[in-house]
């Protein structure tokens, strides 16, 4: 049986049902109930990821005092962007544009998704021919992925910046590099488009400007975890160092909770990556085992690295290690095999480390949660390793060559590497370049950091009036 | 009347309470400190952060007697506190002016 595991890209809409543009004798294809079962059950899992999973990591790394505005920024941010998804986000990501960019009008407020009443829906593409999705769903399960994505940064950021900086950051981030990045590496017209071999140029043409490329990135090495980390560490120089940084005592106030956030990451984790498979298929199957494998493999890793260099294994170190791994895999969760499994979460936890500990050491920013270290670093691990593990002589699947006869292919581990590389250099260019005009901005209209004394006594009782802990 | 002030490793508190008891002293106020004398702290990674934490926790116990009784509850004390370790801890003793029982208003060391 061959394994139909194609490019990770995006979604393209079909067409309106009934009018679908099919052979005119053959009954237009419709949802399986179990790709719509498993693709919102995926939506919930991502959803999970945020609120609280990615709360508590963060908020029990904090200290005690700025435990609320970590789950406040995390609750709010993940609110906003989702709103900001259905206005307009969605439509400027995954309709069809230009290289950078959808159309804004094509579902601005999502208009077009089909008529209730009439029980007509918008469908959507996946990976193989012939079998759509609601585009509703897809909207539901992407706009989860953009709110965690912009959540991430906010590691970078935590105790000490201002509420309303973050949002108005948030905003203009959201808008100039999500946005841009996701259409870039995932938007596509689908594989139902392809029918013809003279239609191949001028489809790749209408697709982002990394797919067309090659790049592989199955649900987000470079759209989420480089873009994030690279923001977050934008954030980290422009906001500057927590006061009595490198000098007074600074640990997290509940290492528990950040065990139980990395845990809650994991199980989330599952539809992040398999769910991107876009369906129920051998593809999220082998996404689904990548992501619990690599994931152990760097838990494993990270905690000897650390026994062996720093004289104890850490909870914290081990937690870490889930994060990398989670991290690293997931452009390659369906893009790889089992070998490429073991070999990315075994490297990611003890490059990772590195990114804590030798490269932060070298960066010289106070990226108070490691963003920076954890998902950028993790994310480049990920997307390069992808590039070769992808292979076939290394059990990975390869990737769809010609989407007309849905032939698959590998050009080789060099060109891929190439692809890959490129892919990551122009997501860290672009985040950057957005992240530091964003944060320009937010600094010009309310400042980036609340006043010395208000950071001295917590952001909980000063941005936000009421206190974590009642003791 | 004299305040008897013990600081003394927090896993002995049941004993040096039994020890009291046993004294007859009938009551003692507890409160949990850190701080730091010879005994030394020690260090936490959490990542790339390394930490001494100088404080180590301690308990603080508290109690007021008779003049009389001091010796023989500095003795119960020491002890039941006692590891013969750096760290064991500290007694201070201090005069007292005054004492009062608020429920019946007695004084000195009736209200002990």
């Amino acid at each position: 049986m061959r394994m139909k595991l194609p490019l990770r890209a995006a979604f393209a809409v079909l067409c309106l049902l009934p009018a679908l543009a099919f052979a005119a004798d053959a009954p237009a294809p419709v949802p399986n109930k179990g790709d719509t079962a498993w693709m919102l059950t995926s939506t919930a899992l991502v959803l999970l990821m945020s609120v609280p999973a990615l709360a508590l990591f963060y908020g029990g790394l904090v200290r005690s005092k700025n435990m609320l505005s970590v789950l406040m920024q995390v609750f709010v941010v993940f609110s906003l962007i989702s709103v900001l998804w259905c206005v307009y986000g969605y439509s400027l990501a995954f309709t069809e544009g230009n290289a950078f960019f959808g159309n804004i009008t094509s579902r601005l407020f999502l208009t077009g998704l089909g008529d209730p009443f009439k029980g007509e829906w918008s469908l959507g593409a996946t990976f193989s021919k012939a079998t759509p999705i609601y585009e509703i769903v897809f909207v539901g399960f992407q706009a989860t992925f953009a709110a965690i994505t912009c959540c991430l940064i906010l590691g970078s950021i935590v105790e000490r910046i201002k509420f309303s900086a973050v949002l108005i950051f948030m905003v203009i981030w959201f808008t100039f590099s999500y946005l841009p990045i996701a259409h870039m590496v995932w938007f596509w017209p689908g594989p139902d488009a392809y029918t013809d071999a003279s239609k191949v140029d001028a489809l790749n043409a209408s697709a982002g400007y990394i797919w067309r490329m090659g790049a592989l990135d199955f649900a987000g090495g470079t759209v989420v975890h480089i873009n994030a980390g690279v923001a977050g560490l934008i954030g980290a120089f422009l906001l500057g160092k927590r006061l009595g940084y490198g000098r007074e005592v600074i640990r997290p106030h509940s290492l528990t909770m950040t065990m139980i956030g990395a845990s809650l990451l994991w199980f989330g984790w599952f539809g992040f990556n398999a769910g991107s498979a876009l369906e129920a298929n051998a593809s999220a199957s082998l996404a689904f085992l990548n992501t619990y494998l690599a994931t152990a493999c760097a838990v494993l890793s990270w905690t000897f690295a650390e026994w062996i260099i720093k004289g104890k294994p850490s909870m914290l170190g081990a937690a870490s290690g889930a994060v990398a791994g989670l991290v690293a895999i997931t452009p390659a969760a369906g893009n790889v095999g089992i070998p490429g499994a073991f070999v990315i979460g075994l490297a990611a936890g003890v490059i990772c480390l590195w990114g804590v500990t030798g490269l932060k050491r070298l960066l010289k920013a106070d990226d108070s949660l490691d963003v920076f270290g954890v998902h950028a670093v993790g994310g480049i691990t990920g997307a390069l390793l992808t590039g070769i593990f992808n292979a076939p002589s290394l059990g990975g699947p390869g990737s769809v060559q010609d989407w007309v006869t849905v032939t698959s292919g590998y050009p080789g581990i060099a060109a891929q590497l190439l692809i890959q590389a490129k892919a990551v250099g122009i997501t860290v260019v672009w985040t950057a370049v957005v992240a530091t005009i964003a944060f320009k901005i937010a600094d010009l209209v309310v400042g980036l950091r609340v006043t010395d004394e208000q950071e001295r006594e917590g952001l909980d009782i000063n941005s936000h009036g009421e206190s974590a802990y009642d003791y | 009347m004299k305040l008897i002030t013990a600081i003394i490793r927090p896993f002995k508190l049941d004993d040096v309470r039994d020890a009291l008891s046993q004294a007859g002293v009938t009551g003692i106020t507890v409160t949990e400190v850190k701080g730091y004398g010879r005994q030394k702290g020690h260090t936490e990674l959490y990542r790339g952060a390394e930490y001494v934490v100088d404080f180590v926790p301690k308990i603080k116990l508290e109690t007021a007697v008779p003049d009389a009784r001091v010796d023989v509850v500095i003795d119960a004390i020491v002890e039941s506190a006692r590891t013969d370790k750096v760290g064991d801890g500290k007694i201070f003793v201090t005069p007292l002016d005054h004492t009062v029982r608020i429920r019946t208003g007695e004084i000195g060391d009736d209200a002990l």
